[in-house]
């Protein structure tokens, strides 16, 4: 009877130990997937954004054709801006450090094109430009929204591997912490708009 | 003078005067309601006459097509950016249900004299962003600025049901909302058939039992047929104007909805 006891306590500690490192696991890879999923919501309204370049640049072409410098600036910003991109299961500061400087860059670069906008009142009275400008601003409401959120699902993943004892969990297999989307120096500032 | 502890101690009140200040400027997001309906007029710009005009008209509106038009009027909304307080209103709220995503959030700010439109996820191909900003200058703007708040939203209100029903046909690109409108009349042939043969079939049952029977069984009907707008609290015997029992907001509730910060926003 005696020598059943540690067979008992041993299976208990077994059971335990699996069933407290399968709620962990669990746990977390839904955490990783939802930031995974809101990471592509991040690109996929920059993209929204990207999108609407093409047009907005032909509408301002029309009525400021000189402005050459600031609307190749833009075609510029935005074919970087479009070809960086990052996998969602590769999101390491690094990837993230340019995709962010380059979706920084194509944010500065309109913010010129809209200020040189004000210069031509035909412009500004254009219907096709004006509705751009206001898909332009939904759109910087959008990138905000899904960058909130996006920094909202790393806090839920961050949280849950880094309380104890998750903490030694994660280490053991091998879940590390994911970066957050930090805003850069005057990124607050988002496209100028006037209206 | 030595620097004393006073010092230190003024300068660490000063602060915390100074950071309570700061928590009661950020003004935080309302909470979801309880009883979850279609206009909330927290700033007293419409009276008790009005609101309930416009809670009706939406309530009708959500009945027949399940989505939700949501206004909200606050006093102030601190130094909150509107289009973001608003999506982060409705989203938190849930306006529209879940999965299709079809709310509709109109905010009024008074102090900051601002309005916008938030559109969720599933409204934001019809009511673009480019519309809701032409529905918020060319029909909200010029009544607020009158001063005459119900028309700006009632009208407004109208305007949206309008696009989202695909009547006003302002987008080219809009090739949906052709077929959309089509399932959406015939859905409304459907109500009007049952309507009818539920009218027949109380008619017949009333005419056996005489008179007097047949106007009870009809106002039953009545009540059954417009207690989808009230269930919550509905009933037969609680009619507070209108149809019995229509007080009670929307049928079910806000869905789930989510916003991802759609539609536009402008001040008067």
């Amino acid at each position: 009877m005696k020598k059943w006891i540690p067979l008992l306590i041993v299976g208990i500690v077994l059971i335990w130990g699996y069933s407290t490192f399968k709620g962990f696991n669990n746990t977390a890879i839904n955490f990783q997937e939802d930031a995974k999923t809101s990471w592509s919501n991040v690109e996929s309204s920059y993209q929204r954004r990207a999108d609407l370049i093409p047009n907005l640049v032909n509408t301002v072409k029309g009525y400021a054709a000189h402005e050459k410098e600031t609307l190749e600036a833009v075609i510029k910003a935005r074919s970087e801006a479009t070809s960086t991109k990052i996998d969602a299961s590769n999101l390491t500061p690094e990837t993230m450090g340019q995709f962010q400087k380059a979706q920084q860059g194509l944010t500065g670069a309109l913010g010129k094109l809209m200020v040189i906008a004000e210069k031509y009142p035909e412009l500004k009275a254009n219907t096709n430009f004006l509705e751009l400008q206001s898909q332009l601003e939904g759109t910087e409401n959008r990138i905000k929204v899904e960058r909130d959120r996006f920094n909202a699902s790393i806090n839920s993943y961050n949280k849950h591997i880094k309380i104890f004892p998750n903490s030694l969990f994660a280490n053991m297999f091998g879940f590390e912490e994911m970066s957050r989307y930090k805003s850069a120096e005057g990124s607050e500032k988002a496209v100028e708009v006037k209206f | 003078m030595k620097p004393t502890n006073f010092h230190i101690f003024t300068l660490f009140v000063l602060l915390f005067v100074g950071m309570s200040f700061y928590g009661t400027a950020q003004q935080s997001i309302p909470e979801k309601p309880k009883v979850q309906t279609s206009v909330y007029d927290d700033a007293k710009l419409l009276n008790a006459q009005q609101k309930k005009q416009l809670e009706q008209k939406l309530i009708r509106y959500s009945d027949s097509t399940s989505t939700q038009l949501v206004v909200l009027t606050l006093t102030t909304i601190g130094s909150n950016d509107i289009a973001m307080f608003a999506t982060e209103i409705a989203h938190k709220w849930g306006i529209g249900l879940k999965g299709k995503d079809n709310g509709v959030l109109v905010l009024v700010a008074k102090n900051q004299r601002k309005v916008t439109i938030a559109t969720g996820y599933g409204i934001e191909h019809k009511l673009t962003d480019a519309l809701s900003r032409r529905i918020i200058e060319n029909i909200i703007k010029p009544e607020f600025k009158t001063g005459d708040f119900y028309a700006g939203l009632d009208k407004g209100t109208s305007v949206i049901i309008d696009i989202l029903s695909g009547t006003y046909k302002a987008s080219p690109k809009n090739t949906a909302t052709e077929n959309n409108s089509s399932a959406k009349s015939n859905a409304l042939l459907v109500v009007v058939v049952i309507v009818i043969i539920l009218f027949f079939v109380s008619r017949n049952r009333g005419g056996g039992g005489g008179r007097g029977n047949r106007n009870v069984s009809s106002d039953i009907l009545t009540a059954i047929l417009f207690s989808s707008m009230g269930r919550s609290s509905g009933g037969f015997g609680s009619s507070s104007g209108g149809f019995g029992g229509s007080s009670g907001g929307f049928g079910g509730g806000f869905g789930g909805g989510g916003f991802g910060g759609g539609g536009a926003s402008g001040s008067w």
